[in-house]
């Protein structure tokens, strides 16, 4: 932090010239590119229908208000459905997980060169691909419903799942295992008395975490046909009824408060 | 002499055993009123399994080529449209991440603040995106405006708790010496952030490309489109291309992402 000294007085500031200038320099390539790639964007827009949207959103709020509350009774079912797609969803995709990080774990990995890639390769692709588009492909096999929903949510959770436990597992206490390792025990008893009561907290901690993304995720795949919440979305929206999807969209806020609720509570007691 | 075995047994995870049958219990019966109220059609599954594999076969070989100038648009909007949506909502964040930070802003602030996060974390992009193409129409830009408001919700969380969690003599110091308000953020709060900042933005970038895939489905430009007309037009040999192309980009980006972080760190 340099101090300059002007004729008859010294300034303070943050940076040197240099680091002033290379700050000046990110800045300007950054407004470069935000300008660019937005000039990319807004030629491929009709600005009439932006600059329009206000009166339109207008329009869509007076058809919305008021709620059809008495709706509200039928959107049961989907809820609970919605809710078992992530709790189901988010069991498979744990349970899948667990083996999947131990084989991508670096150490307990049982060959790095071949079965690791391949274990981490699993996981990043189910990471890169949305539950949605996971429920499109399910969809297609298995028949629009809730077990396609349920597939989607447990295959998507695998990646997230897989690679926090992986990272979990690369940081455990090698000290507790070689002591579980001098009574002599076996592959299996290191595993269960040395490296899953340290990872368990993670474990946990890691599912609830996920149960509660689910219960957002499990909203809308039902817009491609995976049941749940996002089915009766999808077809409200379809008859132009806002007055019922004003409901279905209150009932999804409060569905996810709820879990945030509960997962908070949880971790509270857990930790 | 005492010959009784002493044996071993592990901790049970819950002491209390009232607590455990309890939650047993619970579990058994949630499981079971799940598998009765959910119908399963087991017949259409069986058939679905054929049906799957010649759908899943329809993939191979991906066809990266006669559709390569769509899949190349699709991803270069998408690109676009994540760097715009990215930064602008970050610049959206920074004054609400202020505002939901317990420390610094007024009780009416902070509730206000808490409010928007709520709400931007509460409905997915897609729900988001389905209003917002219906409003500005069809398009990058409708992409664009989901991607930034759904960015808020993330960000301004993350560093409304990382604002919580500065040293406060620093800021302190600073105040100390006459700073105007907005001289007490950029000096004693920015810095102190600044690292998890620029973590947190690399990562919502690789987030906001990942869900403009999803955005184009319901009409929100990108990649998503691509995808979307691929599987409209049963060619699902490019369907496969463009997954594949989605899959690497998000391996690269993860990659580098988490390689600048290491570094900044």
């Amino acid at each position: 932090m340099p101090i300059i000294k002007q004729k008859d007085y010294k300034t303070w500031k943050k940076f040197d010239r240099k680091r002033d200038l290379q700050n000046w320099l990110c800045w300007f390539l950054g407004t470069l590119i935000f300008t660019f790639c937005f000039g990319l964007i807004s030629s491929k827009t009709i600005w009439f229908y932006v600059f329009d949207s206000h009166n339109e959103a207008l329009d869509l709020l007076g058809r919305m208000f008021p709620p059809e509350t008495n709706y509200f009774f039928t959107l049961i079912k989907p809820i609970w459905d919605t809710l078992n797609i992530a709790t189901i969803g988010t069991t498979i995709g744990t349970l899948i997980a667990i083996p999947l990080a131990f084989l991508s774990a670096n150490n307990t990995t049982p060959s790095k060169k071949f079965i690791r890639p391949l274990a981490l390769f699993c996981i990043v692709s189910s990471r890169s691909i949305n539950s949605v588009i996971w429920a499109l492909l399910l969809v297609a096999v298995v028949g629009p419903g809730v077990l396609a929903g349920i597939i989607a949510i447990g295959l998507r959770s695998i990646g997230f799942c897989g690679k926090l436990l992986y990272e979990a597992i690369e940081e455990i206490d090698e000290n507790q295992i070689e002591a579980i390792e001098a009574t002599g025990a076996n592959k299996a008893q290191i595993m269960t008395f040395g490296i899953v009561p340290q990872i368990l907290p993670a474990f946990t901690s890691i599912s609830i975490y996920r149960w509660d993304i689910n219960i957002r995720e499990a909203t809308v795949v039902g817009l491609v046909g995976a049941g749940g919440i996002g089915i009766e979305l999808d077809a409200q929206i379809g008859d132009l009824a806002w007055a019922k999807v004003s409901v279905i969209l209150l009932a999804i806020v409060v569905a996810v408060v709820f879990s945030e609720w509960i997962t908070a509570k949880i971790r509270k007691a857990i930790i | 002499m005492n010959d009784k075995k002493v044996i071993w047994k592990r901790k049970p995870l819950i002491k209390n055993r009232l607590l455990r049958i309890g939650l047993i219990l619970l579990i058994s019966t949630y499981l079971l009123s799940v598998f009765l109220t959910t119908e399963i059609d087991w017949q259409r599954i069986l058939e679905g399994i054929p049906r799957g594999k010649n759908f899943i076969f329809a993939f191979f070989p991906p066809d990266f080529i006669t559709r390569s100038d769509e899949i190349l648009a699709g991803i270069f909007e998408s690109l676009w449209m994540t760097i715009v949506a990215t930064i602008v909502g970050i610049l959206i964040s920074i004054p609400v991440s202020l505002g939901a930070a317990k420390n610094i802003a007024p009780k009416f602030v902070y509730f206000l603040s808490r409010g928007v996060i709520t709400l931007s974390r509460s409905f997915q992009e897609v729900i988001l995106a389905i209003f917002f193409v219906k409003l500005m129409g069809f398009g990058p830009f409708a992409g664009m405006v989901t991607l930034s408001l759904s960015t808020i919700g993330f960000f301004a969380k993350l560093l409304s708790e990382d604002i919580e969690d500065i040293n406060k003599s620093q800021t302190e110091a600073i105040k100390s010496t006459g700073s105007s308000w907005f001289q007490w953020v950029n000096y004693g709060v920015q810095p102190q952030v600044m690292p998890r900042f620029i973590g947190l933005s690399l990562y919502r970038l690789d987030i906001n490309f990942r869900e403009s895939a999803v955005i184009g489905i319901v009409g929100g430009g990108g990649i998503g489109s691509t995808l979307n007309t691929a599987f409209d037009r049963y060619e699902f040999e490019t369907a496969a291309a463009v997954l594949i192309v989605i899959i690497s980009i998000v391996m690269i980006v993860e990659y580098t992402s988490s390689h600048l972080r290491k570094l900044i760190k």
